[in-house]
């Protein structure tokens, strides 16, 4: 390109200017930094030569001992227990290799853990202490400690690590602590030094991340004289850090235990709530793993497993998992229309079967249809059509309102990871998230709890709850934290009009007690222990027209995932309700074959404390009882015996 | 034809070019890295094999790219400014979507056998685009707006994916090097003054909104603030850092605790003691007369090349020589600055001396363009 020279010349003579300012500004830096180094080196260098020299007396952290957690009764589900390891230091040890021969001779080297430990002893900085060996037994660091002067750089050390006794129950609830990861540093704000000390553990889900403030505790520090190797001379004097604080849960062991050894083999969940205080006393999802497997870095083969897993063992379905609770959310609707007084207990809808709205044929479960249905047999029978009439009559609105009135698509302040909000669906939210006006069948499909509806066992547990009690009933999973009791989540009155609970509970009471009841296989017997339940069945497929005038396939025709989820909620004792149930049975077919069973079995261990009586069974069931009886008893006392096929 | 084009029959060719190597200069850059080996075999206890050597192996690796750059004619680099810099930006894309994280941020390009840190290569060829624009540019265009945001472009696009990394060192370096650039390029100095003065009064409001309703950072980051400003309340946390070494730095003295015996840097109790703190243990073992004598020869290095720049006529040339120098002396400034507590820690090597691959292969090969645009000046 062609440049006029006085172009140039102008240039030269402005960068030659202002070359020479920069110049002076780089020349005014460095006298400053002159002056400071002239400041920190020569005016305070006593001062700072003093502090050096103190400098070898290092302040180290003392790990805080985690606080551990409790069931209800004292049976512990988290503790620490002493740990052994062998480190070694690459500076130190000289000749690598060598070492790690000799210290094989007299400790037992996993070769997967060695390989990583070679490899870290290659490539951190060589004043890292390498983890050699873990989990080493007392003797194994005895052997180690007599023969150290021929293990330079070897060190053997006592830390404290978590354990979960019970394996595999606890694993959803409580959850388990892991490394801090770069991750867990980046969330954290101002993470405290504790956090940056190798092999710290955190909480990673579950109530051990959730209510990880509390089980952490403060650290100690101890002032220790070093010589000019860095090795520790002796101890000067020792701060005690404040050990976590010990949790106890509401979670009741037996019954938690229980539940998952009845729920095993399926992909269930369930939960049963203590009617007078809210406390949640099993919480249980199926199938589990064993957390300990995650304390200690889980392999990639296992993880790849359990994620693999088609019955999903990683999600805590009784929190997290969230469903269309079909049929169990008539009683939200009935309460609704009652409460509005859209009907009357006594007036009849006719159903054929099947009803039309507005040019769309909405079917019922029963295709020939229920003839006549008053208020009470809707329910207990589970007729479709009754509750379109309903919600025709009563509307989105106040339906939806009743259900949060009840607890559904309330996000429950519980700590435990990704707690589901669920769905109750309104006008507004759905042009907000889909875009569409609300149509009427929308409305149709909501009122049997299916179309956008959705929600967790826990909420329905809570819905049960409520109903059975007409108190505005909150889950509680903390029961207290270091001796000093939570507040309890028994809530005040709802405020329904308390004749129409009641015949919503004596409609569910028919459900498991009347000949006609849906769940009347799975009632109780014994009439100081009688239950009020309902069934669900929640469609996960469309059916179409075709198959409709072909005959609708039966869930044993289709592949697992395609089968319906089978609900089923009960509160017992009828009269004086104390314990709530919910369970769910993922693709598990009918609510009243697959999931009413295991709900009554729950409901009856919770009210006996134990395995009941086989009287409070119905008579031709008593042999099949006392058989599953004895086999859940024997799979409970070898708690590890199922872990290979569950993990 | 430019003049530049027009004088090259003038300017020395073939091998002959070794002869008009600014040889002062190269014997410099020597020197200070040999300090550097010497530094590295003490922070080692004594050992050539841990940092020394391979440093020695990187810094000859160096030493031949700063020769085989300074070979090639001034002009080809002109000429391949604008697709270096867009190369360099679409790595710095690329790692921002595939890179390595490292130590918490993301900032390597793993290439299979050899990783690659795009912003190192930034350094550079924002260095040479913002020469090669204002070299294109009319002087009596340099001032309007409109072609004062193409450069403040060019600048704040890799800065900010730096930003992101996070990389806080780098995204201060290129910004500190691109606005030098366009202020010795011309650029009138009512628009520094304009960004100054704003900058100035945004960091005062931000102080002022401390703990009102508009509060406008959050409380840590606050919290981090005052731990740069008085890093002595927290000295096992974020004030440890800086509190060791202002101890080793002080506890130096007039001449230092002599050759390997800093007990500092010996007790591991300074962090990155090889890299970003090198500084220290040799102010620690030197004394002030050590830290001094590098500052000196850093000094003598960019007097080289200031006066290099000046006495050279070729427009491209003088910018882009400043502009290298700018940048390593914003290397060595902000490391010292950094390490004597002036300035919180953004981990910025000390230029030829702390033990590392990228930077000190980037240097060289701003010191090659350096060289280069001195062989090829005209005459």
């Amino acid at each position: 390109m062609r440049r006029p020279t006085r172009d140039t010349a102008e240039s030269q003579r402005r960068i030659t200017r202002r070359g020479l300012v920069i110049g002076g500004l780089q020349a005014g830096v460095m006298t400053a930094l002159a002056l400071r180094m002239r400041h920190l080196q020569l005016e305070q260098a006593d001062q700072f030569r003093l502090l050096a020299d103190e400098n070898r007396i290092n302040i180290q952290l003392l790990p805080p001992a985690r606080g551990r957690v409790f069931d209800r009764n004292g049976q512990i589900i988290a503790e620490n227990i002493p740990s052994y390891r062998i480190t070694m230091i690459r500076e130190q040890a000289g000749d690598v290799d060598a070492v790690i021969a000799r210290l094989a001779r007299l400790v037992e080297l996993d070769p997967g853990e060695l390989e990583k430990a070679r490899r870290d002893l290659r490539d951190l900085r060589g004043d890292t202490p390498v983890t050699v060996a873990d989990r080493v037994t007392w003797e194994a660091i005895s052997r180690v400690a007599v023969n150290a002067p021929a293990l330079p750089g070897v060190m053997p050390e006592v830390g404290l690590s978590r354990r979960y006794p019970l394996r595999d129950d606890y694993a959803h609830v409580v959850g388990y602590v892991g490394a801090v990861s770069d991750k867990d540093l980046e969330r954290i704000e101002a993470p405290e030094a504790l956090l940056r000390l190798p092999r710290f553990q955190i909480g990673k889900i579950g109530l051990e991340a959730r209510r990880e403030d509390l089980l952490r505790g403060t650290a100690g520090s101890r002032r220790v004289e070093v010589n000019a190797a860095g090795r520790i001379m002796r101890e000067l004097d020792r701060q005690e850090g404040q050990p976590g604080a010990d949790i106890q849960i509401t979670l009741d062991n037996e019954l938690q235990g229980y539940t998952h050894a009845r729920l095993k083999g399926e992909s269930a969940a369930a939960v049963v709530i203590d009617c007078e205080s809210g406390d949640v006393l099993v919480s249980a999802s199926s199938p589990s793993y064993d957390p300990n497997l995650f304390v200690r870095g889980i392999s990639v083969a296992n993880y790849r497993a359990l994620l693999e897993n088609p019955y999903r063992p990683l999600p805590n379905k009784a929190v997290q998992g969230i469903y269309p609770p079909g049929s169990t959310f008539k009683m939200v609707t009935a309460l609704a229309a009652l409460e509005d007084g859209q009907i009357d207990i006594n007036e009849t809808v006719y159903c054929p079967g099947h009803k039309e709205i507005s040019g769309r044929r909405f079917h019922c479960w029963k295709r020939g249809g229920h003839g006549n249905v008053d208020f009470h047999r809707s329910l207990r029978e589970s007729c479709d059509v009754y509750y379109y009439e309903l919600a025709l009559r009563t509307g989105i609105e106040k339906i939806s309102a009743m259900a949060e009135r009840l607890g559904l698509g309330e996000q429950f302040d519980l700590p435990m990871t990704s707690v589901a909000q669920g769905l109750v669906p309104t006008r507004q939210w759905k042009l907000a998230n889909r875009g569409q006006p609300w149509v009427v069948g929308d409305s149709i499909n909501a009122s049997i709890g299916q179309g956008f509806v959705l929600a967790s066992p826990m909420q329905l547990a809570v819905m049960t709850a409520r109903l059975a009690t007409s108190r505005q009933i909150t889950p509680r999973l903390v029961k207290s934290i270091d001796g000093v009791e939570q507040p309890s989540g028994r809530g005040e009155d709802m405020g329904l009009n308390e004749n129409n609970l009641r015949e919503v509970r004596r409609a569910m009471y028919a459900v498991s007690n009347s000949n006609r009841g849906t769940a009347y296989r799975s009632r109780i017997v014994e009439d100081a222990m009688r239950m009020a339940g309902k069934t669900g069945t929640s469609q996960v497929r469309n059916i179409s027209s075709g198959e409709r005038a072909t005959g609708v396939l039966n869930n044993n025709a289709l592949p697992r995932t395609q089968r319906d989820h089978a609900l089923f909620v009960d509160y017992a004792p009828y009269d004086a309700p104390k314990y709530a149930v919910a369970v769910i049975v993922e693709h598990g077919g009918g609510g009243s074959t697959a999931a009413a069973p295991i709900a009554r079995d729950i409901t009856l261990q919770a009210l006996y404390g134990g395995d009941p009586p086989l009287e409070a069974y119905p008579t031709a069931d008593r042999p099949r009882i006392r058989t599953q009886q004895e086999e859940l008893r024997q799979q409970r006392l070898r708690p590890g015996a199922g872990e290979k096929d569950r993990a | 034809m430019s003049y530049l084009e027009h004088t090259v029959k003038t300017t020395p060719s073939g091998p002959r070019k070794i002869l008009y190597l600014n040889w002062p200069l190269v014997i410099l850059l020597v020197a200070v890295a040999s300090v550097g080996f010497l530094m590295l075999y003490s922070v080692a206890g004594g050992s050539l094999s841990t940092w020394a050597e391979p440093q020695m192996k990187r810094f000859a690796l160096g030493l031949v790219a700063m020769l085989i750059v300074a070979m090639v004619p001034i002009w080809f680099w002109r000429n391949v400014s604008l697709v270096a810099y867009l190369v360099s930006l679409a790595l710095l894309i690329a790692v921002a979507l595939v890179g390595v994280e490292g130590k918490g941020a993301q900032r390597w390009l793993d290439l299979g056998v050899m990783r690659l840190q795009p912003s190192e290569l930034m350094k550079i060829t924002l260095v040479m685009v913002l020469a090669a624009y204002y070299d294109w540019l009319p002087m009596s265009r340099v001032s309007r707006p409109i072609w004062i945001l193409i450069p403040v472009t060019l600048i704040l696009t890799p800065v900010a994916l730096v930003l992101r990394q996070p990389d806080l060192g780098t995204s201060i370096l290129l910004l500190a090097a691109g606005g030098v650039m366009m202020f010795v390029a011309g650029v009138h100095w009512a628009y520094f003054v304009t960004v100054v003065l704003a900058a100035v009064g945004l960091i005062f409001t931000v102080f002022q909104s401390r703990g009102t309703d508009w509060q406008m950072l959050e409380n840590y980051q606050f919290r981090r603030i005052d731990t740069f400003l008085n890093p002595e309340t927290d000295p096992l946390g974020a004030g440890y850092h800086i509190t060791q070494s202002k101890i080793a730095l002080g506890s130096g003295g007039w001449t230092g605790r002599g050759f390997m015996q800093g007990t500092q840097s010996r007790l591991n109790f300074l962090p990155e003691k090889h890299t970003d703190f090198i500084f220290v243990t040799l102010a620690e073992e030197f004394g002030f007369i050590g830290g001094v004598s590098i500052l000196g020869l850093y000094a003598l290095i960019l007097i080289f090349c200031i006066s290099a720049a000046l006495a050279n006529r070729d427009r491209f040339s003088s910018l882009l020589i400043l502009g290298m120098a700018m940048t390593f002396f914003l290397f060595f400034a902000v490391n010292m600055a950094m390490v004597t507590g002036l300035m919180p820690v953004v981990g910025v090597p000390l230029p030829l001396v702390s033990y590392g691959g990228s930077a000190m292969l980037v240097l060289m090969i701003g010191f090659g363009l350096i060289q280069s645009a001195n062989i090829h000046r005209p005459r």
